[in-house]
């Protein structure tokens, strides 16, 4: 063993902490060219009429009241805070069940979590096309199909989500459980703890952060939902109602794609239900991490 | 193990600037090129057909090997061109040669397209039915191919069910051949129409082409002749006789048509069981090439007086623009290659091989026997049915409440159903005008 050394961290983190900026900025770079310039750029093009970027002219806020009274955007919204509420709550409480099944050291519980992780694994778009064959199959035989009325669609769609999702989310609630810790539980049964209390009072405090992680990626994928949207049902059927046209199951980024396709007239609103769309989901994502990071505990 | 992490990590690092490096490098060498390049201009055309992708590159370069103008051949992949011009355009080495489909298409690039009145290429023109004029009057489009479409029949099975193609000369003498063969359908083997699919591989065909019948009847009668604002539907008591026979007179399931593609109701066609196929004059070669020899297409009769005399829906969605906006040298290079495209015998000829008919004199004939179908007709005296549904307004959500309607109704065809299909085509109209003028 050669003799121990003492350095003096100052020494070495000085000249390092000197070249920062250089070795930031690539990558400080790549992030300004790929997300901050397009971002305000954006921000800009919600208050302009513009078919390609080069030609856009001022309008001012014409396009976000235009945004305001879309009765497809209203009707968009409304289907995405429901969606977004039924599939939190399906995808949360059934991954959270199977993940705690799976960590009860069951035979063969490896070859049921790549089975139930391998839906995550399909693109959105095939599983679209997919399902929507498997609802069509079974829907056939009462004759009758996915895109006769929205209930079918809205359904169909979180039906289609739990079951490409719930796999990731019990990957994530399997590491969490897993790190609750073996003295903790142990003193619980001392104690005389019961299952279901050590279940809500010992292990769903401990899996916190995992839950605060698994219910921001649910929200934001259930807001961001465009693939499976488009490929299942298309936003169809689509009815005219009190005088407007509605897309029955179209969720909020499908209405901005199909409004940017009208004309051009419209890609400077699409562009200000983007941002609209941007500020809601920022706002809901951040109250969400407030609430649930308030509930973690310190281990 | 760290220190090999670390010296990836770096490696990565330089890579990517090395990259970033090369790239600025690239116009830089460019600006040396520029002038020479100035001179003769040079060609980018965007092509919208992608079938027409293979050839169009060949021509490319024999037209480069032949003049030294550099020709690109971009072709967007298949429904997104819109999108794809509208990111090319942005760029600053733009398409130089774009497709407008329509005039709500030309209301979008009417800034981008350059007046191709007085040019030699309009000179070749032989019709001007298919170009679109802006509102000033200025030739912005040039419809350069042109497409009919009607009812395909399959001519050896209805001769085996008793009838001749002169038989059929109106919705009556139609329906009484479908009906017939309908219910004979056991004992013959095949039955009258293939299926009416309404899954959007096929649903087209009919809230697109089909409901041109209603459209254009009722434009001709009103002297209809820019997009308006409003449409009666007074004809859509014939579009529902023909959509009822479409329904009716086949082996499909009418219940289950959102489900039925355009793939099994073109397998009906060519496997021999059915007669009666709507569709255009595009799948004359993959239908012969099918085996089917003894094709003909006559026309969509729906029950107006005096269809005797109708001919083929014929039109285009095909229609050259030139782009206004680059330097005039590259626009002259793009007339240039044009004008060559449809002048030059053999590459005149590779054109009409893909895109079938081109109006343009001194093209040669084309081999497509729908077309030939079509000009019979037109020779005849027939009047052509023009395609009206170019006027319709935000076309794909105009379709999509009409499919949702016609769904309901085919599973389901009641009065109340078919009222929901009528408010689909007139509500739906003023509301898809209202949408996009206002």
């Amino acid at each position: 063993m050669a003799k121990k050394k003492v350095t003096n961290v100052n020494l070495v983190q000085r000249p390092i902490k000197k070249w920062a900026p250089l070795f930031i900025l690539p990558t400080f770079a790549a992030f300004c060219i790929g997300f901050v310039w397009p971002f305000l750029q954006g921000i800009y093009l919600s208050f302009c009429n513009f078919n390609t970027p080069k030609d856009a002219k001022w309008t001012g806020i014409v396009n976000y009241t235009k945004v305001f009274s879309d009765a497809g955007f209203m009707n968009a919204f409304k289907n995405t805070a429901a969606f977004a509420i039924v599939s939190i709550i399906l995808i949360n409480v059934v991954a959270f069940f199977i993940a705690y099944a799976l960590t009860q050291k069951l035979r063969g519980s490896n070859l049921f979590r790549t089975v139930f992780f391998m839906p995550n694994l399909i693109g959105g778009v095939v599983l679209g096309y997919i399902w929507s064959m498997i609802f069509d199959g079974i829907l056939k035989q009462y004759g009758t199909y996915l895109t006769a009325n929205g209930t079918y669609g809205f359904w169909g769609l979180v039906i289609l989500v739990a079951w490409q999702q719930i796999g990731y989310m019990m990957i994530i609630y399997i590491a969490g459980l897993q790190a609750v810790p073996e003295d903790m539980l142990e003193a619980a049964r001392i104690d005389g703890a019961n299952s279901k209390e050590t279940l809500f009072k010992v292990i769903i405090p401990n899996v916190m952060p995992a839950i605060t992680t698994c219910t921001f990626l649910t929200l934001t994928n259930s807001f961001k939902m465009f693939d499976q949207n488009l490929a299942l049902t298309g936003g169809l059927p689509s009815v005219i109602e009190n005088g407007a046209k509605v897309n029955v199951t179209e969720l909020l980024a499908l209405n901005i794609y199909s409004t940017y396709n009208i004309n051009k007239n419209w890609h400077g609103v699409a562009q200000a239900k983007a941002v609209v769309f941007f500020i809601l989901v920022a706002v809901l994502a951040i109250a969400q991490q407030a609430a649930t990071r308030s509930k973690e505990v310190q281990q | 193990m760290k220190k090999l992490f670390a010296l990836l990590l770096t490696l990565a690092m330089v890579l990517s600037l090395a990259a970033c490096g090369a790239k600025e490098e690239a116009p830089a060498d460019k600006g040396e090129n520029a002038p020479a390049a100035e001179e003769t201009g040079s060609v980018y055309y965007l092509n919208f057909k992608p079938e027409f992708d293979e050839a169009l590159q060949g021509l490319a370069k024999t037209y480069t090997e032949k003049t030294g103008v550099e020709v690109k051949v971009v072709t967007a992949a298949s429904g997104t061109y819109s999108d794809t011009l509208t990111a090319e355009m942005a760029k600053d080495e733009a398409p130089t040669i774009f497709n407008i489909g329509n005039m709500s298409g030309l209301k979008d690039w009417d800034e981008y397209a350059l007046d191709l009145k007085d040019t030699a290429l309009a000179g070749e023109l032989n019709t001007d039915g298919f170009n679109l004029y802006n509102e000033a009057g200025e030739l912005k489009a040039m419809g350069h191919c042109f497409e009919s479409f009607g009812i395909i029949v399959n001519v050896d099975l209805l001769n085996a069910a008793g009838y001749e193609l002169s038989d059929i000369t109106n919705f009556e003498t139609l329906k009484a051949c479908a009906d017939d063969i309908h219910a004979r359908a056991g004992e013959l083997g095949f039955d009258a129409f293939t299926s009416a699919g309404l899954d959007g591989s096929s649903s087209w065909r009919f809230s697109g082409h089909l409901v041109n019948m209603p459209l254009f009847y009722e434009f001709r009668d009103d002297g209809v002749v820019e997009q308006p604002a409003t449409v009666t539907g007074a004809y859509l008591d014939n579009f529902r006789n023909i959509w009822d026979l479409y329904i009716t007179d086949s082996s499909a399931d009418a219940k289950t048509l959102s489900t039925s593609t355009g793939d099994e109701s073109k397998a009906m066609l060519t496997e021999g069981k059915a007669v009666f196929y709507q569709n255009g004059s595009w799948e004359y070669a993959s239908l012969t090439e099918a085996g089917l020899t003894n094709l003909a297409m006559i026309p969509i009769y729906c029950g107006v007086e005096g269809e005797e005399k109708a001919g083929l829906c014929s039109g285009t969605e095909n229609c050259w623009a030139v782009n206004s906006q680059v330097s005039e040298a590259d626009q002259k290079a793009s007339l240039d290659f044009l004008y060559w495209l449809v002048t030059d015998a053999e590459a005149a000829q590779v054109v009409v091989d893909q895109l079938g008919a081109i109006p343009f004199k001194s093209a040669p004939e084309s081999a497509n026997g729908f077309l030939a179908d079509g000009n019979e007709l037109a020779s005849a005296g027939n009047y052509t049915v023009t395609w009206a549904f170019n006027h319709t307004p935000n076309v794909d959500s105009f379709r999509a409440t009409l499919v949702t309607a016609l769904t309901a109704y085919s599973a389901d065809p009641t009065d109340a159903n078919w009222d929901a299909v009528v408010s689909a085509y007139v509500d739906g109209w003023a509301i898809e005008y209202a949408t996009v003028n206002g």
